[in-house]
Order: structure tokens, then C-alpha cells, then sequence
């Protein structure tokens, strides 16, 4: 029998700074709630608004995979590896910052805010070489379906354990140093889906980005958080229109590789 | 007023110039004192002259390397929690050591 942990959008940790608006489901800086530390693998969700023209400094990150999503807007990035980009709405951006990393990102715009979702995942090899990579969306895959955006790294896991599990190897979207997988999905009012889940023991954090979703009997409103442990397979139905959701299966415990 | 006795905090990490960016958020913290160090011996010199009740271990250092340094300083101070710091300063760092903090107060020490 699944078990799932709820984290409505309004009981996360929030952060007012004037330029930066965030809200995190997971503890983050000065937000520490005990119980709210983690769901498996995953340890960042941030729902960040950053205002015209401002942005975060140069500073370092090490042994972690960084997810970014922009919602709304662009955010300009660059580090100490020589990238210098842009990563709008409709783009992942996603970091393996492994034995070190000094980057910056910006708001692009000078007067408008860009909204953006940051996660963080556990790393299974630490001190890898960090590596940057972008991808563009499909709008198309993205509506009534749902479009993986990210997968483990190549040749890190074995096919064959997948393939136990009925699904094929897929790697379609960017990939991370951890057994998680991503897929994004926008979906009209009343439209069902399955999500299956690619490997045994892991769990799926739900995060509902716009309009509503039905799991279980269970409503997820905008911003809303849900994990599920102990399940092969979910069923979920839109209930609004535009309905978009984050679906992040990740490891709820790994075994760390040097 | 009374004065809060300090928490000595031992940094052990390969890279340089992140060291620096985590002892200045550890310092920027009131009561908190960051000590960096780049290798396993200059960690274990650094214990023998001063108690760290908290150790984060920084990039660079393999799980292997990890463990063997927390045998050699736990044998020094069995009381002193030797952990992973992940992230590289931004975020995660005070969540870690209120983290151990908690815990230390939920097991009354």
C-alpha cells in the first residue's frame, strides 16, 4: 500500500527579500523545519520570483545536481567554466556542480521578474567533473502527455533492471548523476494519465505548477507538494484547465559512489 | 547579557576558494567560528589543538577519504559529528548545522 506525505503550497518556507521572492517546499537557508528536511533524493524545491535587473552573485556549489526551470521569463547564467547563457521559459538548465563550481544568474530582463523553479538532487558519485547542459522543450510532447526532461546518466544504471520493471531505457530530455527521473506535463480538464514508475523502491514527488490535479481522492491546488512512496504506478486527473505538473521520481535512499 | 559560548566548526574540503566562501558564511553566522583546512593531517593537527564539536567534509574528499578521517578524529572526541556538507555553502550549510544542533539537543547533550 503507497504511502504519501502532503505538503500543501502555503505551509512552505518562505523567503522575502525585496528583489527575491522564494518559496521552499524542503528546509532551505534560514528555513529549517525538521520534519520537512528531504523526500528521498530530493532536497531543494524552491518556487523563486526575482525582480528586474537583480539576481544572485557569484558563489559556489559542489556535489550537487541543480535542476532549474524557468516558469516565466529569462535568467542569464554564467560560471567559471566558460558559459555564458541564457535560460528561458521552456528550457532546463540543469548543473552537475560535483568538485566545485562559482556561477551567477540574473534576472534578464530589466524591469519585469523572471519565476523559476530550483531543485537540488543528491548526487550518487561525488566529485564528479562538473558539466553544464540546456535543453529546449517540445511544446507539442508537453500538452496532454507528459514529456521527461530528466534521466540518469548514460551507461550509469543497468538496463536491464529497468527493463524488469517493463519500461524501456529512455533518454529523452538531460540527464543527472542520480536514478531520478523528471517529466513535465500540461494537461486539459478532465484528461487522465499514468505515471509508472521506472525503478523499484523509488518514490515520485508530485508538484502541481499551475491549475489542479486529482490523486487518490486527494485535490492538489497550484504550488502544492506530494510525495508517494511504496507504488509501481500513479493515476492522476486534470481538474482545471492548463493543469501542469512536475513529476520527480527519485532514489529514497542511494548508495554513494566516490 | 550573557554571552553564548562559540561552536567551532572544522572545514575539511579540497578546493580553496570554496573553503573561504563557507568560513565566511559560517563566520557571518553570530557564535559561529569556521576553521578551513585542505587536508586530512591538517584537520587532525587542528583537532589536537582545540575541540570541534562539528565537522563538515567539503568536495574532493572520496567517501573512502570520509570515513578514515572520521575514524581518526572520532577517536580523538567520540562526542564530535563528522558530516557531508553538500552544496557548497549556498543554502544547505545552516540547514546542516541546525540540523546537528537538533539532533544534539533531542539526544540532550
Amino acid at each position: 500500500m503507497s504511502t504519501t506525505t502532503l505538503h500543501k503550497a502555503a505551509t512552505r518556507g518562505h523567503a522575502g527579500h525585496g528583489w527575491l521572492d522564494s518559496w521552499h517546499t524542503f528546509s532551505f537557508a534560514g528555513y529549517y523545519e525538521p520534519e520537512r528536511i528531504q523526500f528521498g533524493m530530493l532536497r531543494v524545491l524552491n518556487d523563486d520570483t526575482v525582480a528586474g535587473g537583480r539576481g544572485f552573485g557569484s558563489h559556489p556549489h559542489e556535489n550537487m545536481e541543480i535542476i532549474s526551470i524557468p516558469l516565466e521569463g529569462s535568467l542569464v547564467h554564467e560560471d567559471n567554466l566558460g558559459h555564458k547563457k541564457v535560460v528561458s521559459a521552456g528550457e532546463i538548465q540543469v548543473m552537475s556542480t560535483g568538485t566545485g563550481v562559482f556561477h551567477s544568474e540574473y534576472n534578464e530582463s530589466p524591469d519585469q521578474p523572471v519565476k523559476f523553479l530550483q531543485i537540488w538532487v543528491f548526487p550518487n558519485k561525488l566529485n564528479v567533473t562538473p558539466r553544464y547542459e540546456q535543453i529546449k522543450l517540445s511544446d507539442s510532447k508537453e500538452h496532454n502527455t507528459l514529456q521527461q526532461i530528466v534521466s540518469p546518466a548514460p551507461g550509469e544504471n543497468s538496463e536491464h533492471e529497468y527493463r524488469e520493471h517493463k519500461h524501456p531505457v529512455e533518454k529523452q530530455g538531460t540527464w543527472i548523476y542520480q536514478d531520478a527521473w523528471f517529466n513535465l506535463g500540461t494537461f486539459d480538464t478532465g484528461r487522465e494519465f499514468e505515471y509508472d514508475l521506472r525503478k523499484q523502491g523509488n518514490g515520485v514527488y508530485l508538484f502541481v505548477i499551475e491549475g489542479a490535479f486529482l490523486y487518490d481522492g486527494k485535490r492538489l491546488e497550484a504550488r502544492d507538494g506530494l510525495g508517494v512512496t511504496d507504488t509501481a504506478a500513479l493515476r492522476l486527473k486534470a481538474a482545471e484547465p492548463g493543469s501542469k505538473i512536475l513529476i520527480m521520481e527519485v532514489p529514497m535512499k542511494t548508495k554513494l559512489q566516490s | 547579557m550573557t554571552k553564548t559560548a562559540t561552536l567551532d566548526i572544522l572545514v575539511v574540503g579540497r578546493e580553496k576558494a570554496i573553503l573561504e566562501v563557507v568560513e565566511r558564511l559560517i563566520n557571518s553566522h553570530e557564535g559561529w567560528k569556521a576553521t578551513i583546512v585542505t587536508t586530512e593531517d591538517d584537520a587532525v593537527a587542528a583537532f589536537r589543538r582545540q575541540r570541534f564539536p562539528i565537522v563538515l567534509v567539503c568536495a574532493g574528499l572520496s567517501v573512502q577519504e570520509e570515513e578514515t578521517l572520521r575514524q581518526r578524529l572520532v577517536t580523538q572526541d567520540p562526542a564530535s559529528v563528522v558530516i557531508r556538507h553538500y552544496g557548497g555553502g549556498s543554502g544547505l550549510l545552516e540547514n546542516e548545522i541546525l540540523g546537528i544542533l537538533d539532533q544534539r539537543r533531542k539526544n540532550g547533550k
